[in-house]
């Protein structure tokens, strides 16, 4: 069947991929054909999303992405990959008075030096193939707006957006493609610690102009189609999905 | 830990609403300068004054500041 958008004969690593929207994209690609490595903090987790794929299924990784032996244990780990999907992330919400540098420091390891260190380790042991493609999971915070107490999260997504647009220049030569996807609020559990209430979630809700929050798997398709030979000539970009929040 | 401490500290995340205001009566969210913002400020003052965590529902469940202080130490 005629299919650009076809993950076959891929082999596309997913971190953060025990929960959320890594979940979502590591059990989409397996169904669009790829072999898809995934790898998390969490192995019962982990073991959830494995059982949720479809087809060739590579052994999962536990992997720590805030401790840098991790990070590199992982690159060894791997032999080649046509795709890598930086997705492990996390938020902490603090009004900026009260936003400290180790605060900055936590977010920042996982949602910033972890994927940076991991893909140009990656790239270095040439173990990313000729046409390979790299997508981060941006936000729409930090590149197009941000929201009340977001400093921290706002700032690790903005940097990761300056890297991935440096990258695609460099990384050119190789014919490897390098492109964020920038996700509105998706429907996970990245605020389960609890400050923010469910009441004041659906009172955000309503900010959409589409009404909802995302779903994991939109996220996913979009990430489909920056891994897939559809999205050849297309690198350094940002492609949002957000409901239309950052058109008002 | 005490309440008129707590109470000082709970008034200083306020910009506008003059310090006399709070009592431990005061019924916080009725304040017009009451916002999301500094409901997450409160849980971050109480975090770092006295270590502990509060969660949105916290505050949602507590009408006077008296309320939120107990709220606090039976956390502690």
């Amino acid at each position: 069947m005629y299919n650009p958008f076809s993950l076959e004969n891929k082999t596309i690593l997913v971190t953060g991929a025990s929960s959320g929207i890594g979940r979502a994209i590591a059990i989409e690609s397996s169904k669009m054909g790829a072999s898809v490595i995934i790898t998390g903090r969490n192995e019962e987790r982990l073991k959830e999303t494995h059982a949720r794929m479809e087809g060739n299924k590579p052994d999962y990784i536990v992997a720590d992405l805030s401790n840098s032996d991790d990070v590199q244990n992982l690159s060894e780990n791997i032999t080649s990959l046509n795709g890598l999907v930086n997705c492990a992330g996390l938020t902490k919400v603090l009004p900026f008075p009260f936003a400290e540098r180790k605060d900055f420091e936590e977010v920042m390891k996982v949602n910033f030096f972890a994927p940076t260190e991991l893909s140009r380790l990656l790239v270095k042991s040439k173990k990313l193939q000729k046409s390979a493609s790299i997508v981060f999971i941006s936000s729409v915070s930090g590149v197009y707006c941000s929201a009340v107490a977001g400093s921290i999260y706002s700032s690790s997504k903005g940097a990761i957006n300056g890297l991935a647009k440096a990258m695609a220049l460099d990384l050119a030569p190789k014919g490897i493609r390098v492109n964020c996807v920038n996700p509105g609020m998706i429907d996970t559990h990245i605020f389960s610690e609890g400050k923010i209430t469910q009441e004041q979630l659906k009172e955000d809700m309503k900010r959409y102009p589409l009404k909802r929050y995302g779903k994991p798997e939109e996220v996913a398709y979009a990430v489909i189609y920056l891994l897939s030979d559809a999205a050849e000539w297309i690198t350094g970009s940002n492609l949002l999905i957000d409901g239309g929040y950052t058109l008002l | 830990m005490e309440l008129q401490e707590f109470i000082t500290n709970f008034a200083n995340q306020f910009e506008e609403t003059d310090s006399s205001v709070f009592t431990k009566n005061t019924v916080f969210k009725n304040l017009d300068e009451w916002s999301s913002l500094l409901a997450l400020s409160i849980i971050a003052m109480v975090d770092e004054e006295y270590g502990v965590a509060l969660k949105g529902d916290d505050i949602r469940s507590a009408n006077t500041i008296e309320d939120l202080y107990n709220i606090i130490k039976s956390k502690k």
